[in-house]
């Protein structure tokens, strides 16, 4: 098929590692190898750096150095979080529309003896602090709800859950992956005990993330052995992909703090207003909210996501609709379902994520291509031709 | 076959359609693999009598992988498509429904009339794709005389799928192709080698995909329980072709037209089930020789080589995919039906099963056996 233009509108499922990002881990591979562990000079040069990622994490996050624990990913962080602190017994609140790695840890504990809550979103996405209120039981233990949802970008109150925890003298977790980066993030000011995040989604390398453990949180650790990471994490620290991630915070507050996100936000709603007035049947899920900046979920009805994501990547454009499952295939997306969206509509749904390598040209080609692959697959869709062409 | 064209193959993770892909490849197809998602293998594990592992063929992990494996060794864009609430509303609740209506059911006939040449089509055709491939041995062609698609056996009979293949309509047949038509399995396997597919000698598939270890009615309580439903109560009496009550049976849904064992009763001769009564709950037997009979009505008939049946029509009759195909009459009958009258009575004729028409090696149609 020879060469074609390749237009990469993913981000939320990962991003690339910006060349900043890349030149600050290189030598991190081989020149300076040392084991942060260890006493002697290559030792001390890596734990040195090390130390400095923390410092640089912790400061997107306003937090201490010493409460950043390094992690593999956010799904660790929200395991660890989760696991860590219910026991048996438990009762958790969370919501209806978290990413699968708190879901899913939800469920196990719910299999190993916790009583779990999980509060409903309105049409919009988002949770009702009320509901939270009224879920808090006398056996509550943590509240774990995120702040940016990864299918719609939609910002939950995040503030308010950490009030609510904190009359309730109950923990908060929150994951943090699709926020980090994206807005600014003060976990003195949501109040949360715990917060996730994962390097991939903010440039840093994959393989790499952080928790903030708030300081005196007693976790129980997933892995033992060492005494790493002050024996919350045991196992020998993935360098490279610390000091990676440490670069990338840094960059992301210093983007923050200028203001640059304005420009991916004003993107992000040039893709969604040309969308809409050139295409017919088309709305964004999550309209009404607080949302990142960076994310708009776009129903095109009549038509199955799935097709016009396939169809989309042959003609060079990765955008990306629910959640893959192990088999690579799409399952229908339990965010949109539970903001009440008929089956039909959560499946003609397609998520546009912006990164900062991201053009005007990029945005652009994206447009170009849309109205035409939209056209052709209601042309051929039962579905469309039985009920809108029809006089 | 014309030069160029975009061509998407349903690609299931075997040496034939891996093939399939392979060879359109190397004739300079741009080619889209696509594998369907349609069950999945974990659901029902840990119901009594399910595996704990993934067993099944079709939609398993492995098999995908190995599609994928494929399109990455051919250099070509490869998607998986998820169908599993298609499939499960078309495929695997009318194979429960007919089980517990005393009939056996062909759930890959339906697989290819909703999931395979309807849903996977389309999206073959919206992603940009001239036709759509699969590895399927039969033959389709344009006859310009009847103005017609024509389906027909392969040149390997011994390998002929057209027993499962007779509900495609002319526009699914029009945008159809099958190159392994003219090829048979050692053939393809050979082919499957000289591209480098590392699955040439993976085995054949045999079982139908959703049912692991092909236990039919340990799938039925299973399935049944994870919607939280019983098997229905279909016990009832064993009665002879003349109306004598013999025994006992725990279930419609145990039984099939010409099955000996597992009857529960000890008699001189041999039994088998010549019918089941589904809405009486009787299960009849008789003798070797009540299991003949000369005709067959058939519903839901699809023709495929002619646009009507204006007068009885000599045709061969298939009466399950095994079965040699023995010569009879075609005629309309009441009710949309057709009724085929054998030259000699044939033995163990299925309800649920399809009737497939032959004329020589063009499928003339087929229908469902009543």
């Amino acid at each position: 098929m020879g060469f074609m233009r390749r237009v990469y509108l993913d981000n939320n499922a990962t991003t690339p590692v910006l060349p900043e990002v890349f030149e600050a881990m290189r030598p991190y591979f081989a020149e300076q190898f040392g084991n942060a562990s260890s006493i002697h000079h290559h030792g001390q040069e890596t734990r040195a750096a090390v130390e400095r990622a923390r410092e640089s994490v912790a400061a997107l996050l306003g937090c201490r150095a010493s409460e950043i624990v390094f992690t593999s990913g956010g799904t660790e962080g929200d395991n660890f979080a989760i696991s860590g602190l219910a026991r048996a017994g438990d009762h958790i609140i969370s919501s209806t529309i978290e990413h699968h790695a708190v879901l899913n840890s939800c469920k196990h504990l719910e299999a190993m003896g916790c009583e779990l809550t999980y509060v409903p979103v309105d049409s919009r996405g988002l949770v009702d602090p009320d509901d939270v209120r009224r879920a808090l039981r006398s056996n509550t233990k943590l509240i774990t709800i995120m702040m940016a949802n990864n299918e719609t970008g939609v910002l939950q109150p995040v503030e308010e859950f950490g009030k609510i925890a904190a009359e309730a003298d109950v923990y908060f977790h929150t994951d943090a992956v699709q926020a980090a980066g994206k807005v600014p993030i003060d976990v003195k000011r949501i109040g949360c005990d715990l917060l996730s995040i994962s390097g991939h989604k903010l440039h840093a390398p994959q393989g790499v993330g952080a928790l903030y453990v708030r300081k005196g949180t007693i976790l129980e650790p997933m892995f033992y052995g060492g005494s790493h990471e002050r024996s919350r994490r045991a196992g020998t620290e993935n360098v490279p992909g610390i000091i990676g991630l440490g670069k990338a915070t840094e960059l992301a507050r210093e983007a923050l703090e200028r203001g640059d996100l304005a420009q991916m936000s004003a993107m992000r709603d040039r893709i969604e207003q040309k969308i809409l007035s050139e295409v017919e049947a088309t709305g964004v899920n999550g309209e009404g909210a607080p949302r990142v900046p960076n994310t708009t979920n776009i129903h095109f009805d009549y038509i199955e996501g799935e097709a016009l994501v396939i169809a989309l990547d042959l003609k060079g454009l990765a955008v990306s609709t629910g959640a893959a499952c192990s088999s690579g295939a799409i399952e229908p997306s339990h965010v949109l379902t539970a903001m009440g969206l008929p089956p039909e509509i959560a499946r003609a749904s397609l998520r546009f994520s912006l990164g900062k390598q991201n053009t005007a040209e990029d945005v652009d080609f994206a447009l170009s291509l849309l109205p035409q692959t939209v056209a052709r697959l209601r042309e051929l869709s039962p579905v469309y031709n039985r009920t809108a062409v029809s006089p | 076959m014309p030069q160029n064209k975009t061509i998407a193959v349903a690609m299931s993770g075997g040496v034939d359609s891996s093939t399939v892909a392979a060879m359109l490849r190397a004739d300079g197809h741009d080619v889209i693999g696509l594998t369907l998602q349609l069950w999945n293998q974990r659901r029902l594990a840990g119901h009594e009598g399910m595996p704990e592992a993934v067993q099944g063929r079709c939609c398993s992990l492995d098999d995908v992988y190995d599609a994928r494996r494929v399109a990455e060794t051919l250099g070509i864009p490869y998607y998986v498509v998820n169908h599993e609430d298609r499939f499960e509303r078309d495929v695997v609740q009318p194979f429960v429904e007919e089980y517990l209506s005393g009939r056996t059911p062909i759930p890959c006939s339906l697989c290819n009339n909703h999931l395979k040449f309807d849903q996977l089509l389309i999206v073959a055709q919206q992603i940009g794709a001239d036709a759509l491939a699969t590895g399927h041995y039969a033959r389709v062609e344009f006859d310009e005389q009847r103005g017609r698609w024509l389906l027909k056996r392969p040149a390997d009979s011994s390998k002929d799928q057209t027993y499962f293949l007779f509900g495609l309509t002319q526009d699914q047949l029009s945008r159809t192709l099958f190159p392994l038509g003219e090829m048979t399995k050692p053939q393809v396997r050979d082919l499957a080698r000289y591209h480098g597919l590392a699955l040439a000698a993976k085995p054949d598939s045999q079982e139908i995909c959703f049912v692991p270890g092909g236990d039919y009615k340990k799938f039925l309580d299973a399935y049944l329980a994870e919607q939280g439903e019983s098997l229905p109560d279909t016990a009832g009496e064993l009665v002879t072709t003349d109306g004598q009550v013999i025994g006992e049976h725990h279930g419609i849904h145990n039984f099939t037209v010409g099955q000996r064992k597992g009857l529960g009763v000890a008699t001189g001769s041999p039994l088998y089930v010549i019918q089941i009564k589904g809405d009486q709950r009787q299960v009849v037997v008789g003798n070797q020789e009540d299991l003949y009979s000369r005709t067959l009505r058939a519903r839901r008939v699809n023709l495929v080589a002619v646009d009507d049946l204006s007068e009885p029509m000599q045709v061969r009759v298939k009466i399950r995919h095994r079965h040699e195909g023995a010569s009879a009459v075609l005629e309309k009958a009441a009710n949309d039906e057709v009724l085929v009258t054998f030259d000699e009575p044939q033995r163990a004729i299925t309800p649920g099963q399809a009737a497939v028409f032959y004329d020589g090696d063009v499928v003339v149609g087929g229908g469902w056996i009543v």
